[in-house]
């Protein structure tokens, strides 16, 4: 049964997202209720079914490789919290 | 004149006749806003400035001259906020481009006029969770709206807008229109391009018209709609004339009953509304048939399985680098991540992405996402057989009238399975519109409005427009005003 498994901190962690002690057990606590209610759909046979990913496939739309306006570094660096001559400032990701 | 109060052609007659100019329009319009706004707070900013300016130089002669729309907040507007209600963005980004929808409205000649509230991120059924405010339904201000597009619906109900945009992922459309007892339709998947929407389920979304009338609704659908070079899942259709589909009999046309949106569960006024807009429908030539749609049950699971999963991945791009919130409190890049996103998002989008990154994770993606992927395709295949018998279905809109606020917050599964009528619209990528269809008595005097919802085949958009038009010209629950937008005449 994998919500047996279901583990709020560590999935937490793989999207990025620190937790407070309460969110977690709040959290874990909701969530298994609703992985526990999406386990109804176990019950359907689905045995050579095709998975749906978009509900009007369309597939290959190509379109003209043509070069066309974008923002100027001023325009995309307009809501960056941190930047430095026309580039994001990220935080520190070697030691 | 009591000019926030007429509707989209209304104000179109007037505009063209001379009568105002755009720029009275616009000025009356917030005057309402002023006056009503601080007891609904449907509208999380408006810029007048810009507003009398694109007024100043509209052509009325247009098919949507001088009109002023209001927006939901997850639509980018160039130059204006688009907090999609969340912390992680308020106060920190401008637009820097118009979304499609924006471009197409500008185009007929609209307004964008004011920034409507929302769930954060699209994702409610109450717009309680905005990160931003409380919205309050017109028709019982301890009551919500319904969500996410509870802003838009509260703002049209109010008559603090002549028309809104809206989004639609699984119902957050159709529900707050009904919940609010205004229009509201989700177009058909790809109908409209998103290019420009912040996505939450990027093959469930859809923008669409909240409109106090079936007209309102085909002309604003009639300027949003079309393809996209910029959204290659928007197609290439072309797009009818839509209110030409207005004003036609229902002779010979099929509705059809889904046995399984009238089980248990559903409100008895709700489902007496119902049945009475049924009546009508056949007095009106209309034949019913009743017919099965399955995988009703499952809908529920399906969907917040999928709608998770491409949140979880649309989200990550809040992340602090580019725009938005950044915490200030980041020693190394792990820390700078995890503090950003816990202290812009609320609860519900924490819940949500984390669910989602579970569904996805390795191990357990084939049980989940894969497996719901699979049902879905099983949903659609019921939806297929029914418009073969039927040329549109009918059900409520939502199973009840609008709670109070407050009532869910602490069950988020209660509120998941609130949706059961409005997600497998989504999921199959059909249209459905929410109409009004009368009242529910709650406590004493406070009446809620009840919704018809009307589902069309992919692209049945004109079908959908034709019965909904013939019951709101036999019936007059769409002319009934909320007590704080009262319905009279003169100065």
């Amino acid at each position: 049964m994998p919500t047996e498994n279901f583990d709020v901190r560590y999935v937490a962690a793989l999207v990025r997202l620190e937790l407070t002690d309460e969110e977690a057990s709040t959290y874990q606590q909701q969530l298994d209720k609703i992985l526990d209610h999406m386990r109804r759909i176990d019950a359907i046979d689905v045995s050579g079914i095709e998975p749906t990913a978009h509900a009007n496939p369309v597939f290959d739309v190509m379109r003209e490789d043509e070069p066309g306006k974008s923002f100027s570094p001023e325009t995309a660096l307009r809501n960056a919290p941190k930047q430095r001559n026309d580039q994001f400032v990220v935080t520190k990701v070697v030691e | 004149m009591e000019i926030h109060s007429w509707s989209l052609k209304e104000l179109q007659d007037h505009l063209r006749k001379g009568d105002l100019s755009p720029r009275e329009a616009v000025e009356g319009l917030d005057a309402a806003v002023a006056e009503r706004d601080p007891a609904v707070q449907a509208y999380l900013s408006r810029d007048l400035e810009s507003a009398l300016r694109l007024a100043d130089e509209a052509d009325v002669n247009l098919p949507l001259g001088g009109i002023p729309i209001a927006i939901k907040d997850v639509i980018n507007v160039e130059g204006q906020p688009c907090t999609c209600s969340s912390k992680i963005l308020e106060g920190a980004y401008l637009s820097p481009y118009n979304a499609t929808a924006i471009t197409k409205l500008r185009a007929a000649g609209a307004i964008p006029f004011g920034r409507t509230n929302m769930d954060e991120f699209a994702m409610g059924s109450s717009t309680e969770n905005s990160g931003i405010q409380v919205t309050h339904n017109p028709w019982d201000p301890e009551r919500i709206p319904g969500g996410s597009s509870g802003g838009s619906a509260a703002a049209v109900a109010a008559d603090e807008a002549f028309a809104a945009l809206g989004t639609d992922t699984g119902g957050s459309i159709r529900q707050p229109a009904a919940l609010c007892g205004c229009v509201g339709l989700k177009p058909t998947y790809g109908r409209v391009s998103r290019y420009g929407l912040v996505a939450f389920a990027s093959s469930l979304d859809q923008i669409g018209p909240i409109t106090k009338t079936i007209e309102d609704s085909a002309m604003l659908l009639q300027a949003i709609s079309g393809a996209d070079p910029r959204d290659s899942t928007c197609l290439d259709k072309p797009v009818p004339d839509y209110t030409a589909a207005l004003g036609k009999d229902l002779k010979g046309v099929r509705v059809g009953l889904p046995r399984e949106y009238f089980a248990e569960g559903i409100d008895p006024q709700v489902k007496s509304a119902v049945e009475a807009a049924i009546e009508v429908l056949s007095s009106l030539g209309a034949e019913m048939v009743e017919l099965s749609l399955p995988h009703t049950e499952p809908a529920i699971a399906v969907y917040y399985i999928i709608a998770t999963a491409e949140a979880s991945t649309n989200l990550a791009r809040f992340d602090g680098v580019r725009y938005g919130h950044r915490t200030a409190a980041a020693e190394d890049l792990m820390t700078h991540y995890g503090r950003t996103r816990a202290e812009g998002f609320g609860p519900e989008v924490k819940r949500r992405i984390i669910l989602g990154t579970y569904v996805l994770s390795s191990g357990y993606h084939d049980e989940y996402y894969l497996r719901a992927q699979k049902v879905r395709t099983l949903i659609r295949e019921d939806f297929s057989k029914a418009f073969e018998k039927a040329d549109v279905l009918l059900s409520p809109t939502s199973p009840t009238p609008a709670f109070r606020i407050g009532e869910k917050v602490d069950d988020p599964l209660q509120m998941y399975l609130a949706d059961i009528f409005t997600i497998a619209a989504n999921l199959a990528g059909i249209c459905a519109i929410s109409v009004p269809c009368g009242f529910a008595n709650a406590e004493s005097g406070i009446t809620l409005p009840v919704g018809l919802q009307l589902l069309g085949p992919a692209f049945g958009e004109e079908a959908l427009l034709r019965v909904a038009h013939a019951y709101e010209q036999a019936t007059d629950w769409s002319s009934k005003k909320p007590p704080l937008a009262p319905a009279k005449s003169g100065a």
